[in-house]
């Protein structure tokens, strides 16, 4: 307390690489990147009540201090649940214009993010997919939907 | 709880670009408010300013708004919602008057979006989203919309047609509300052969973005008939609910949740159904979004909505006519504005008061303002 010369903590960064643009660097679940780098998508499971949490959080809103939070990775097919193919996109994504969106449905949780190389014309609400990690040509990360 | 009434509403032009600071423009629906309620400032005992943040350079305009209204000393705050802020607005009004801490509640809704240009304010509205797991994959209100739309289409198997209709007959009211953006009429064909801004929307089916400000002024019927209002409109119902800002979060893609929830709870309250409207106002961003509302408030069953528009029964001499103000489609959505215009619409309505637009002697209005996508739903009911 009150020691000046304390050195300034370094802060984890690692979310910084989530995604195109990323709009977060400094999150409790920075593992996340980690899994991704190792080509998963991973989501956080409270062992204490047994709800998966898709985007992975670090907090049990249900069980408070008696929360034990493990990660899962996000394995199998999910059921599209709904897409859009963006026309105009916000600044940062321009290039890869025309792009997807979609919602999978897999079963105890839900995954938001990008379509794959799945043509567009062959989507169809209902299909299953999986979603997988992504290297982006920047250098970043995120996951995406595709073919099993 | 005493009732409360709204003594007095203003709405500004809406505009692409309005030629002016924030404080000027808040002023327009601000003289309106007040020289229809016959108020001085003397007789406002809070304000609640409602915007939504980042659209302007000004931080905490809730003081700044009041300084230049004549309305300091008295206690001003602020409230956002995103889309439906001065329906927030509205909500803490009435508790504001309800449990007796003022007499009288001015709410003000405002947005100036022209400061910042089309792609800019395109990354602010996706930042109404998940920035954390969502924006990073280049996400943008039209596209969530749109999911909605593709979930909607694929659950009822409507088509871009059914979607286009609701422009058409918006773009009808547009016509006679001196105080819309977007003042032409629109064909049928039209939408359908505009550009898509992301599947299935296309460019006719999304609203504009505008600068704007609305006022509603809030009252206890005690200072209502002390102040001699001729025509008070009463508050019957609010509701109000909130969702995962995540889709990932969500159930259902056919509809909002968040306006089911907040219908059910003004119904509740008001201690009517969805039968005994005769005159709405929802919160049509998108033409999707209509389709939804006519739904999720109770006019038509789930996927029943279409037939309501084929059949002409949302327009001005239909069963329960919707948004013959143009709606934000042809008015254009000035954020936090948008809730307040809703809100007097419909209490010129219950008054018989507006003009061109009138329908047919309502005794029962109702307002659907969302804000975000589905993130924050209310629904206030108003009564002669």
């Amino acid at each position: 307390m009150g020691d000046k010369k304390k050195k300034k903590r370094e802060m984890d960064t690692r979310f910084a690489k989530f995604g195109t643009v990323s709009f977060t660097a400094t999150t409790k679940v920075n593992d996340f990147v980690d899994f991704l780098e190792k080509g998963q998508v991973a989501g956080t499971r409270c062992k204490t009540c047994g709800t998966h949490y898709f985007p992975p959080r670090a907090h049990c809103c249900q069980c408070l201090d008696r929360a034990e939070m493990e990660w899962f990775t996000v394995e199998g097919t999910g059921r599209l649940m709904t897409y859009s193919q963006l026309m105009y996109a916000p600044i940062g994504f321009t290039d890869d214009l025309p792009y997807a969106i979609a919602v999978l449905d897999y079963g105890d949780y839900k995954v938001f993010g990008r379509i794959g190389d799945v043509p567009l014309e062959e989507l169809e609400i209902g299909m299953e997919l999986k979603a997988q990690a992504n290297r982006l040509p920047n250098g970043q990360l995120n996951y995406v939907f595709n073919r099993p | 709880m005493g009732k409360v009434a709204i003594i007095g509403v203003g709405q500004s032009a809406f505009s692409r670009a309005y030629p002016g600071s924030i404080r000027e423009l808040a002023f327009e629906a601000f003289r309106e408010a007040m020289v229809d309620a016959g108020a001085e400032t003397g007789d406002i005992g809070a304000t609640v300013v409602c915007s939504a943040p980042e659209y302007d350079k000004q931080r905490s305009p809730a003081g700044v708004l009041a300084e230049y209204l004549g309305l300091t000393p008295q206690p001003t705050f602020y409230a956002e919602t995103l889309c439906s802020s001065s329906s927030t607005g509205l909500k803490l009004a009435y508790s504001l008057v309800a449990s007796g801490l003022h007499d009288s509640v001015m709410v003000i809704g405002f947005q100036k979006m022209s400061e910042i240009s089309s792609a800019e304010s395109q990354e602010r509205m996706g930042r109404g989203a998940d920035i954390q797991w969502e924006s990073p994959f280049g996400t943008m209100m039209p596209a969530y919309y749109a999911m909605y739309a593709q979930g909607y289409m694929d659950s009822y198997g409507i088509t871009s047609e059914d979607l286009a209709l609701i422009r058409v007959k918006a773009a009808t009211y547009g016509q006679i509300n001196e105080k819309a953006v977007y003042r032409k009429g629109v064909e049928l064909q039209q939408c359908l052969d505009a550009d898509p801004v992301a599947n299935p929307l296309k460019v006719f089916d999304c609203c504009a973005n505008a600068d704007g400000a609305s006022c509603v002024i809030v009252a206890s019927e005690a200072k209502a008939k002390a102040m001699g209002i001729a025509k008070p409109v009463w508050i019957l119902g609010l509701g109000a609910a909130s969702a995962p800002v995540n889709l990932a979060g969500r159930d259902l893609f056919n509809g909002l949740r968040v306006a089911q929830m907040a219908a059910a709870e003004a119904y509740q309250m008001a201690g009517i159904s969805a039968q005994d409207v005769d005159v709405a106002e929802v919160h049509d961003c998108f033409t999707i979004a209509e389709m939804m509302a006519y739904e999720n408030l109770g006019f038509a069953e789930p996927g029943g909505g279409k037939e309501l528009i084929r059949s002409k029964e949302t327009y001005k001499e239909g069963s329960i006519p919707v948004n013959v103000d143009g709606g934000l489609l042809s008015k254009g959505h000035p954020i936090g504005a948008t809730g307040g215009s809703q809100i007097r619409t419909i209490v010129l309505q219950l008054r018989g008061e507006a003009g061109e637009m009138q329908v047919k002697d309502p005794q029962i209005g109702l307002v659907h303002n969302i804000g975000g996508v589905g993130l924050y739903g209310n629904v206030s009911i108003l009564g002669r």
